[in-house]
């Protein structure tokens, strides 16, 4: 299945763009691509005319250059008719809009443009999905483009059964400062499927991370899922709903009440080293932290902070979370009381969290940071970042980045996520390391450094 | 692969949904698994031959095509020990409704463990682990994972249990044969990769762990409604 047509496309008709109704989904489309972005795009219409100065081509066929994408939001009972002509014109692939299929009791429709795509080798996203964003090259999302909320161009690659789920995951990580290198929403799935977006994006050079929000899998699909992903070079995370069981069911046996539909699914998925986030928060977090740092760690955390009451929160959190948070070694302490300013040397702590209080500054945390990163006793740094303490700098987030870089360590953040301390956090995210708004969440992040 | 004999078994099984104990033993032992000498019987003549062969205390459990719950309608008995009980027992099941024979199994010790199967819609056969009794009832100290089943996968399972250290000696007891337990699980895993065409669930419970060996003591196997 080459699905680089699909989401890459250099040519792109979009069938069913109305002369009249200006805020048809397919004319939002044709709108937001045309001019915009580097495909080139024609549109549909069966009865022909103009759109503006533009041509409505009453077929797929009259089309002056090949497709490689067909965008179409036509009702679903044309739908079928709609891709003879494609397959007929030589179209490489399509997005389907339009809803009205499985999800509204028209499985024989969606059986029918399968078996049409199957024969053809024709692959189509969809039914009754948003399709595909695509960064330089595509978004096929019919919402109109001053409502959109973009994230930065990045390396995280997102695949959403739910158009909505995913509409609202590029806000939050828009919020959150990650990129994105691709934004696919599935609905029905009903030919190209996770498994093979996941093959795809695999070798995708812009893709690092490959997320996933999963309400369900078809027979047979989870296992396969879960076999590929354990198999991808790159971090897959998860995010699974209907997680609670349908009512109670009559079960027959042990076995079969306690291996429940979600019991299986997170045994499952956990055993084929896939990361499963709980929640939109975790969802973000993990995207976050897998796309700047790919290795992964066995979870020695040293924590370095400015306040005791941070230090003791962050260690509960390691704690929770599996993490150690290992004492460190008389010599290790040694060299950091040596590195710190005298002022400070005094009156920190330096067992793990090394704790160099509201007198230290950026030189006394830098130190403190390389001695941890070239110590084999950590694997990862959780620095805790008080932005409100006379001795830090705009220039902390930099400084511990190039720490991070020589030492090639993970070094995560806490900073309080609020407006006044934007120049802060983006000193640590611009620079490549994360900045999580909870000390709860920074951990969560070396979490997931520490899949296995 | 399965042989013959299982798959004839398990088509004929599928008349009623599920497949009796002594056919379930019978698929448990041809596949290489540990089983009680057991026998089974439907007079009283018959019961006292093979109890004596099997050799007393011995387990007594109803045979039946309409009961899966068989200690629901007291249709188990354990640690008889001598014929007058064994007579009597028979007697009582006869009177249960389906009934076909009668049950006898010899004792076996060790830790109680329950190895589990259940055939998921979108992952496929899943094997369980738990302990037995109260561990799976009231603690659900159980560890799930897809089959098939490697050593480094088993070993995860039983540490992941909360009750592990019991498998290990805990306080002074004696250990159960780890390798064992391992052995078995893995055998498991793959005769329900095997089976996955034909069923839903399956319950080996209990699983005996012993020093030596582990035996599985009852085994229920739920088949996929086909019809």
């Amino acid at each position: 299945m080459n699905l680089k047509p699909l989401l890459e496309p250099k040519t792109m008709a979009v069938i069913g763009v109305s002369a009249t109704n200006e805020r048809h989904p397919a004319n939002v489309i044709f709108d937001k691509n045309n001019h915009r972005y580097p495909v080139e795009v024609f549109a549909v219409n069966p009865k022909g005319g103009q759109l503006h100065e533009e041509t409505l081509y009453a077929r797929i066929g009259d089309l002056p250059k090949k497709i490689d994408l067909a965008v179409i939001a036509a009702r679903a009972e044309f739908v079928p008719a709609v891709f003879t002509q494609c397959i007929k014109a030589g179209v490489k692939s399509a997005a389907v809009i339009s809803g009205g299929f499985t999800e509204g009791g028209r499985e024989d429709l969606q059986d029918k443009i399968v078996a049409m795509a199957r024969e053809a080798d024709f692959p189509f996203i969809g039914p009754n999905c948003l399709g595909i964003f695509s960064p330089f090259h595509v978004d096929t999302f019919f919402l109109p483009i001053e409502r959109m909320i973009k994230p930065n161009n990045g390396s995280v690659a997102l695949i959403s059964q739910s158009g909505g789920i995913l509409v609202d995951q590029m806000i939050k990580f828009s919020q959150q400062g990650v990129g994105m290198s691709k934004a696919i929403s599935i609905g029905n799935k009903a030919f190209v499927k996770e498994i093979d977006l996941l093959r795809y994006l695999m070798t995708d050079p812009v893709t690092k991370v490959v997320a996933f929000y999963v309400e369900g899998f078809a027979e047979g699909e989870g296992r396969d899922f879960v076999l590929a992903a354990q198999r991808s070079p790159k971090p897959v995370i998860i995010m699974k709903s209907g997680k609670s069981e349908a009512g109670h069911r009559a079960v027959s046996s042990h076995t079969a009440s306690m291996a429940g539909d979600y019991a299986s699914f997170k045994a499952a998925v956990a055993q084929h080293s896939i990361l499963e986030a709980a929640n939109e928060q975790e969802l973000v977090s993990f995207c976050e932290v897998l796309s700047v740092y790919q290795h992964s760690i066995d979870g020695k955390t040293g924590i370095i902070t400015a306040s005791g009451g941070h230090g003791a929160m962050a260690v509960d959190a390691c704690v929770t979370e599996q993490m150690s948070v290992p004492e460190l070694s008389p010599d290790l302490k040694d060299k950091l009381k040596d590195a710190v300013s005298e002022s400070v040397r005094t009156i920190a702590s330096f067992g793990n969290p090394v704790d160099l209080t509201g007198s230290a500054t950026d030189d006394d945390f830098v130190a403190c940071a390389k001695i941890m990163g070239a110590s084999d006793e950590i694997d990862c740094i959780v620095f805790l970042l008080l932005p409100y303490i006379p001795g830090v700098t705009l220039d902390i987030g930099v400084r511990l980045s190039q720490v991070c870089k020589k030492y090639k360590k993970p070094i995560i953040a806490y900073v309080p996520h609020v407006e006044k301390y934007n120049m802060m956090i983006d000193g640590f995210e611009l620079n490549g390391i994360p900045a999580s708004s909870s000390i709860e969440g920074a951990v969560l992040m070396a979490k997931a450094l520490a899949r296995n | 692969m399965l042989n013959r004999e299982i798959k004839t078994i398990l088509e004929k099984s599928k008349n009623w949904g599920w497949v009796l104990e002594p056919d379930a033993k019978r698929i448990f032992s041809m596949s290489g698994f540990q089983t009680p000498m057991y026998a089974v019987v439907k007079k009283p003549q018959e019961a006292i031959a093979a109890a004596h062969a099997i050799g007393y205390p011995v387990v007594v459990k109803i045979v039946s095509p309409d009961i899966i719950h068989k200690s629901d309608v007291r249709g188990v008995v354990v640690g008889i020990k001598d014929d007058d009980r064994l007579v009597a027992a028979l007697e009582k099941f006869r009177k249960l409704p389906g009934f076909v024979g009668m049950l006898i199994d010899e004792m076996a010790g060790g830790l109680e463990l329950i190895m589990g199967a259940k055939n998921d819609e979108q992952f496929g056969p899943m094997i369980l682990l738990g302990f037995g009794g109260v561990g799976v009832e009231i603690y659900k100290d159980i560890s799930l994972r897809m089959a098939p089943l490697k050593k480094p996968h088993v070993e995860d399972m039983m540490r992941e249990l909360k009750a592990y250290p019991l498998l290990t000696g805990y306080r002074g007891a004696k250990p159960v044969n780890i390798a064992a337990v391992q052995k078995t699980l893995i055998r498991f895993s793959t005769l329900m990769m095997d089976m996955k065409d034909y069923f839903e669930s399956v319950d080996l419970n209990p699983v005996m762990c012993g020093e030596k060996v582990c035996t599985v003591v009852d085994a229920r196997i739920m088949l996929k409604n086909t019809r």
